[in-house]
Order: structure tokens, then C-alpha cells, then sequence
């Protein structure tokens, strides 16, 4: 049951995923990259949760370096995003 | 506490859900931003609280990832985003394959799992979609960057191999769920980094902006397949979301270059290209000096630019044409093409580091619409995108592309560094056309020798 409601889930977040961004006017492109981009780091989460996991010499490591990696995925995306989205000035800021 | 865990990943969850949302329009994208990193934050915040965990390696892990993406983000010049972006997002499917592998390592099986044979299977998608996104990423860094040849690398039976590279890794992969030998998982984790590197080497540089949605899309899959490995909601729904916007990207660059997902993955473009076509008219080169006699006297102005700005590092230099153009009383406009560059929005985000207000940014639909009446449109370093014989020659590979028709403005400048085609071997017919005059060398030096004139 735990299964089907996680395939739910997911499905859900699929069709929202569609719906929500159906026009983005083409400027945006790349901050509406870098910044899902940086939302994918979100396996941060599963990485803590294995790099902290007791026991397990080999999984914790894997977790280590999942964690650094998705580390940067996160901090480097939002930062260099929001960088690039403070670029896009009106005239006369 | 469990409760509370859960709670806070629907709020991250929600804060995701707008900040994608927000991140879609211009007023809002950057507070968007600041939303979902927030959500970001709660989520990792709360999974420390998660019980029995030992702390020494999360917080060296969170230490040095953070000062790694930092140094990064501050770093990064502009024209460089593109790279970024794909390491970043080779990065996180890297990750998302680890956190699968270590689901396995753990244990060495799957018994503590409720459902093993669905873990099992979680694991080997995750790997597959992770590695792929690590390596496919990882090429398209190397090709953006220069450090490896940005054309299509390609060898006889290519698309052969990869079929059975994938069929051998389903086969090892399903192999792996029925028995959990670690072996047949460290084929899977090879194939799946192999498949990455053959599925992006052919792939030529102008079609790099739907390779990076592409891959974006994939980081984002991956990740909700991670969270399928940990039965973790909110990894689902952020790596959908972001598997799903990324789908979208790819289908606005794939639209904007009239061709299937399918073509450009699988396709030859960059092989078949090479056909020299015959061309009526000669390309007639210009002074920067005389350019000057004509800009001076024009009242409406288009630049185009293309992948050369960003080469050249020309966008400062256009910008301050562009000011000067318009102190002259000229109306200035930007037209940038939806696939121009090697990113999505590329053009748009090198415009903006050189101070050019967005309102003067126009689409390639409104600007058609008006270019009639334009009298001079300059295109820097820009080639497919306005080649008419995307419109007119049904020979071209290119036919059927939308092009912003910079052949109907009454003078067109294209500013080329020298005679040869462009990345995709084509001829461009508006080099040839009647109104239209070539000023050879690099974009900047052009640019400035053309303030320069302005100025003296």
C-alpha cells in the first residue's frame, strides 16, 4: 500500500511539475534551470540520512561523498541563481 | 518527532511548489528562488533531527560541499553559466546514484526493506538515471568549456552499441533485483556512467541547450527515484517537479528548433550537414567606417546575437553601442532566439550581466513582426538562427526552424571572425543577400572600433 501511495505522489507531482511552468518567457530560461537544477539537490536529504547512518563502513562513505556532492549542487545553485537573477535589472534600477 | 519530520517536508515540499512557480515570471523569479531555497533549508534541517544518526561526517560533508558551492557561485564569470549549470547538475545525479548505492551497501542486502524487490528495483533505476545525468553532464561540461571539441564525435554502429549497452544493463539490472549479487549492481553502475559518455558524445554544440534541459530534467528524475530507494516524499515530489520542468525546457528548445527530442538524440545532424549548396550573390564586406555613416542615420536598430558574443565576450562592448545608438536617437532592440548560444536563455543572461534593461529584450516573434521596418539589424556572431534558408530551401537540414528574419530589415551587418560556415557546416544564405554586408574580425573589436567611430 506504502508503495501505490508513493507512485501517487509521485504522479501528482508530475502533472503539477507540467501545469506549473507551461509559459516561462525565454530571459528566464536559465535562472529556471540553474534554480530546479539546485531543487534536484534536494537527494541532499537521502545522503544525510546515509552519510549519518551507523555502521556500515562502505554506505557511510557512499553517503559522504553523495553529501558533498549534493552540497554543492544545492549552495552553488541557489547562490549562482540568484546572482543571475539579480543581473536582470528594469531601466532606471 | 516523526511527525513533525513529515510535517516539514510538505512545507519544503509547498515551498518547492511555488518557488518553480514564482521562478517562471520576471517580477517574482528571484524571490521565488529565495523560496525554495528555504524549503531547501527546512528539509535538510529537519532530517538532522532524524534519530540516530552520528554527526561527524554529515557536518564535514555539509562543510565542504557548502564552501565548494560558494567559491563556485562567486566565482563563475557569466559567459562560464553554462558549464556551471551542467556540473552542477552532473553533481546532483551523481549523488542521487551514491545515496542508491549506499541504500545497498548498507546492509549488503535489502532484508530490513518492507518491499526488497521495489527497493531492489528503485536502486537500479536510480543508478541508471543518476549516472547517466553524472556522465552525459560531465561531457557537456567538457564541450561547453572548450576542453574537449564542442562537434559531434561519432563512430560507425553507435547507435547499436548504446542498444546493447542497454539492454545488457536492463538484463544485469534485473538480474541484480532477483539475486542482490553486489556484482551484477557494480555492472549497472558502470553501464549506466558508460551509456552517459556515448549518449552526449555525438551530440554537436548547437543542439547543446536541449542536451542541458534534458540532463536538467534527468538530475531531477533521479533524485525522485532516490526517494523511492528511502521511501521519502519529499525527494518524490521535488525531483518530479523538477523532472517535469525540465521536460518542458526541452521541449521549447526542441520547438524552437523544429526538430524531435528523438532527432536530436539520436539523430546526425552534425554528419549529414556538410552538403555545399549553390548560392547566388557574393558576401560583400564592409568598413567599420562606413557601418558608422549608416548606424548614425538609422532610427531603429536590432542586434542579434548569437554563441560569437558569448565566444568574443563581445556583450559589453554591444551594450555600450546600444546606448549610444539610442542617445542618438535610434530605437534599440535585442532579438534573441530561442536556441541561441549553448544554454537555454543564454543570450538573455550575458545581455543582463552588461546592464541592457530586459524591456529592450525582445522574442523572436514580436520582433519579426516588426522587422520590416527596421533599418538596421546587426548580428553578432549568430548563424542558423537567421539563416533564411531555414524558411525557402527544402534541401536544408534546417528547413522548417523558426529564424528570426533579420533578412527583411532594410541593411543587415552580420559580424563573422572569417568565410567559413558555421558549426553545422551550413552555408548561410543571408551572408549573400542583397542587403546585406559582412564586417569581418572579432565581435569586440568590431563593436568597439564602432563606438570608437561614434565617439571620434
Amino acid at each position: 500500500m506504502e508503495i501505490i501511495l508513493l507512485i501517487f505522489v509521485f504522479v501528482m507531482a508530475a502533472i503539477l511539475g507540467f501545469e506549473l511552468i507551461q509559459r516561462v518567457p525565454s530571459q528566464l530560461h536559465t535562472p529556471l534551470m540553474s534554480g530546479s537544477n539546485a531543487i534536484s539537490g534536494i537527494t541532499m536529504v537521502g545522503a544525510i540520512l546515509a552519510a549519518g547512518a551507523i555502521g556500515g563502513e562502505l554506505g557511510k562513505w557512499l553517503g559522504f561523498a553523495a553529501l558533498v556532492l549534493a552540497t554543492i549542487n544545492v549552495v552553488g545553485g541557489y547562490l549562482v541563481t540568484d546572482r543571475m537573477l539579480s543581473m536582470f535589472k528594469k531601466r532606471g534600477k | 518527532m516523526e511527525y513533525l519530520i513529515n510535517i516539514s517536508y510538505i512545507v519544503a515540499s509547498v515551498l518547492f511548489i511555488f518557488g518553480i512557480k514564482m521562478l517562471g515570471s520576471a517580477d517574482t523569479a528571484r524571490k521565488g528562488n529565495a523560496l525554495s531555497a528555504v524549503g531547501m533549508l527546512i528539509a535538510v534541517v529537519v532530517t538532522l533531527l532524524e534519530s540516530g544518526l552520528s554527526y561527524g561526517t554529515i557536518i564535514a560533508g555539509l562543510l565542504i560541499g557548502s564552501a565548494i558551492g560558494v567559491v563556485a557561485a562567486k566565482r563563475v564569470q557569466m559567459t562560464g553559466m553554462p558549464e556551471l549549470v551542467a556540473l552542477f547538475n552532473g553533481f546532483g545525479g551523481l549523488a542521487s546514484l551514491l545515496v542508491g548505492w549506499a541504500e545497498f551497501a548498507k546492509a549488503g542486502n535489502f532484508e530490513a526493506s518492507q518491499y526488497p524487490i521495489f527497493t531492489a528495483c528503485a536502486v537500479v533505476f536510480a543508478i541508471l538515471v543518476g549516472g547517466i545525468t553524472f556522465t552525459g553532464s560531465l561531457i557537456a561540461y567538457f564541450k561547453l568549456s572548450g576542453k574537449m571539441s564542442g562537434s559531434a564525435t561519432i563512430f560507425p554502429g553507435q547507435k547499436i552499441v548504446n542498444l546493447l549497452l542497454f539492454i545488457v544493463l536492463l538484463v544485469v539490472g534485473g538480474f541484480f533485483v532477483a539475486t542482490g549479487a553486489a556484482w551484477a549492481l557494480y555492472v549497472v553502475i558502470a553501464l549506466s556512467l558508460a551509456l552517459g559518455v556515448l549518449g552526449v558524445i555525438p551530440i554537436g554544440g548547437g543542439d547543446m541547450p536541449v542536451v542541458i534541459s534534458f540532463l536538467n530534467s534527468f538530475s531531477g528524475i533521479a533524485a525522485s527515484a532516490a526517494g523511492f530507494v528511502i521511501f521519502n516524499n519529499v525527494l518524490i515530489v521535488a525531483g518530479c517537479l523538477v523532472g517535469a520542468s525540465g521536460i518542458i525546457l526541452t521541449v521549447i528548445m526542441c520547438k524552437a528548433m523544429n526538430r524531435t527530442l528523438g532527432h536530436v538524440l539520436f539523430g546526425t545532424f552534425g554528419a549529414t550537414g556538410g552538403k555545399t549548396q549553390e548560392v547566388e550573390g557574393e558576401m560583400k564586406a564592409i568598413s567599420t567606417e562606413d557601418a558608422y555613416y549608416i548606424l548614425e542615420a538609422a532610427e531603429s536598430v536590432i542586434f542579434v546575437p548569437g554563441y560569437g558574443m558569448a565566444v568574443a565576450q563581445a556583450q559589453h562592448a554591444v551594450k555600450e553601442l546600444g546606448a549610444i545608438l539610442e542617445a542618438n536617437g535610434a530605437e534599440v532592440r535585442y532579438a534573441i532566439h530561442p536556441v541561441a548560444g549553448r544554454m537555454p536563455g543564454h543570450m538573455n543572461v550575458l545581455l543582463a550581466e552588461a546592464d541592457v534593461p530586459y524591456e529592450q529584450l525582445c522574442e523572436m516573434d514580436d520582433v519579426n513582426a516588426i522587422m520590416e521596418s527596421v533599418d538596421v539589424a546587426i548580428v553578432i556572431g549568430a548563424n542558423d538562427v537567421v539563416n533564411p534558408a531555414a524558411g525557402d530551401d527544402e534541401s536544408s537540414p534546417i528547413y522548417g526552424m523558426p529564424i528570426i528574419n533579420v533578412y527583411q530589415a532594410k541593411t543587415v551587418f552580420a559580424l563573422k571572425r572569417g568565410q567559413g560556415a558555421g558549426f553545422s557546416g551550413l552555408v548561410n544564405t543571408l551572408f549573400f543577400r542583397e542587403n546585406t554586408r559582412m564586417i569581418y574580425g572579432d565581435a569586440k573589436a568590431t563593436m568597439n572600433a564602432l563606438v570608437g567611430q561614434f565617439k571620434g
